[in-house]
């Protein structure tokens, strides 16, 4: 839609005017907008925006019930929370999480610092995740042997760590 | 440190003496990190939550000089303290309102916060006075080097260091300046700045207030992007930016000047007097009347007036801090008084 105004750019604010009870519609460019006055919101908020380009994110029925087998999250909640569940996540929602990256970023590949050393095994930190959840499991059924071996364990892989 | 020793003493970001310090209050970089091998804090179930924030205290407290950090539990500390964190800078809102075990290391002057179950695992932030972004960078730097001694970070070599949120994924970094300017809102440039700024990737906000105009005329500018660049990238980029800015507020502030000296004087004088003569005074006036007080003081119109003590006022009229002097919960309209009452003892027309 062209602005009403000057009728040459893009109307990209959308107006909707009560004036002695009648109501009016007015669509102007930016330019328009504000040569009459009009302020526009400038607070920007980043999980707005990225709600908002979730919601915008023509995701099939496919992505939506897509789901991380060590989280439990689905696509469908991450969209709605604007946050994830695990590291695994990026993988198990590389897809369509390629384009929420691509428009908050403009790029989808890492050129920072590097860690001296990191848990970048991704296999290594899901059994770690396990480890956890069976300790967990353990001590609740009061198999505290089994607990104690697990702790022993998960606190052997944390401190080895992986050196790069 | 006790917490009520750090909320009543000075907060070194406000101090001035630093870079660019009429026009820049102070500068931020905050680092996002996560434990290896643990859930993000949104499916982290609470006797985890309760464990890692043990696990990351300790860590903190040994990658640190643990003589000069003090650590803080917000999960059972009052709601007006908790409020006095989140007005320092020292906690972000997320963790101040957040749920189970979470606590905060607070450093040396308080310019270095390494907050634990936050929205990430790790958020560790420095704040400088004035513009000093490469110098935030590197204390930042090297503080994430000393924790990554103690704890595995979860690092993708394709998508970097992995967070909670996407919008944070790669380098973790956001580094945000803190700008003072209201000559460009007073001159009505500063919707031309925001839309420049937002077309590079940055994000701005008011930091008091909501809408176009915030109040107090303090806007944070922060890089948007964290991910596909380095993170000297991302600071030149923000740093090239912000000194455009700079330029453009201080032409505006001398054209206001040169072009209508008589009308600025009269703004600046009645903020002023208001300031020091005022029984009652909301927080958002205050705001507004310091921001015009202390473009005086820059612009040597106003003098005889300790800018320190402007900048200082910033942050101890704020909800939290009027009610922490006082010593008791108080309700708007009593806070509007003590607010006016601690103005006017501050600025010595008690």
């Amino acid at each position: 839609m062209l602005c009403q105004r000057c009728h040459k750019q893009q109307a990209t604010i959308h107006l909707t005017e009560i004036l002695n009870d009648e109501k009016r519609e007015r669509h102007l460019c930016e330019d328009c907008a504000r040569e009459e006055g009009v302020a526009i919101k400038a607070q920007i908020n980043l999980q707005d925006i990225l709600s908002g380009m979730l919601e915008a994110h023509e995701s099939t029925g496919r992505d939506a019930s897509l789901c991380c087998p060590d989280c439990g999250i689905t696509y469908a909640e991450f969209r709605s929370q604007g946050r994830l569940g695990c590291p695994h996540d990026y993988e198990v929602f590389a897809e369509p999480l390629q384009e929420v990256l691509e428009k908050v970023h403009g790029a989808t590949e890492h050129v920072g610092k590097l860690p001296q050393r990191a848990g970048s095994d991704s296999r290594g930190q899901r059994e770690l995740m396990q480890l956890r959840r069976q300790l967990q499991d353990a001590v609740e059924t009061e198999r505290y042997e089994e607990a104690a071996r697990i702790r022993d364990l998960i606190h052997k892989k944390e401190t080895a760590g992986e050196t790069r | 440190m006790k917490l009520d020793k750090i909320i009543t003493s000075p907060s070194p970001w406000l101090e001035p003496g630093g870079p660019h310090d009429d026009i820049v209050l102070s500068t931020r970089v905050r680092l996002a990190r996560n434990v290896a091998g643990r859930p993000f804090l949104n499916r982290l179930p609470p006797d985890e939550q309760q464990e890692l924030e043990a696990y990351l205290k300790k860590a903190v407290l040994a990658a640190m000089k643990p003589d000069k950090y003090t650590w803080f539990e917000l999960e059972d500390m009052p709601q007006v303290d908790r409020q006095c964190l989140v007005e320092r800078h020292l906690i972000s809102h997320e963790l101040a309102a957040g749920k189970g075990e979470r606590g905060v290391a607070v450093g040396p002057k308080q310019r270095i916060a390494i907050m634990a179950n936050e929205e990430d695992h790790l958020r560790l932030q420095v704040y400088s006075s004035g513009l000093q972004l490469q110098e935030a960078w590197q204390e930042a730097d090297a503080i994430d080097d000393r924790l990554e001694a103690q704890v595995i970070y979860t690092f993708s070599p394709k998508l970097g260091y992995l967070t909670a949120c996407p919008t944070n994924v790669g380098t973790g970094l956001r580094a945000s300046v803190m700008l003072h300017l209201p000559a460009l809102v007073l001159t009505r440039q500063i919707e031309k700045v925001f839309n420049a700024v937002s077309r590079l990737r940055l994000a701005v906000r008011g930091l008091y207030g909501e809408g176009t105009q915030a109040t107090g005329d303090v806007y944070q500018i922060s890089n948007q992007a964290s991910l596909g660049h380095t993170e000297q990238e991302i600071l030149k980029t923000l740093g090239t930016v912000i000194s455009q800015i700079i330029a453009y507020e201080k032409e505006a502030r001398d054209a206001l000047a040169a072009e209508s000296p008589t009308a600025l004087d009269d703004r600046l004088l009645r903020s002023w007097a208001i300031l020091t003569h005022a029984r009652v005074i909301s927080s958002e006036e205050t705001l507004a009347l310091l921001s015009a007080v202390r473009l005086g003081i820059h612009l040597k119109r106003l003098k005889g007036v300790d800018i320190g003590t402007i900048n200082d006022l910033f942050l101890m009229t704020r909800r939290g801090h009027i009610q922490k002097m006082r010593g008791a919960e108080l309700g708007e309209s009593e806070r509007d008084v003590a607010r006016a009452d601690y103005i006017r003892k501050r600025l010595g027309t008690n």
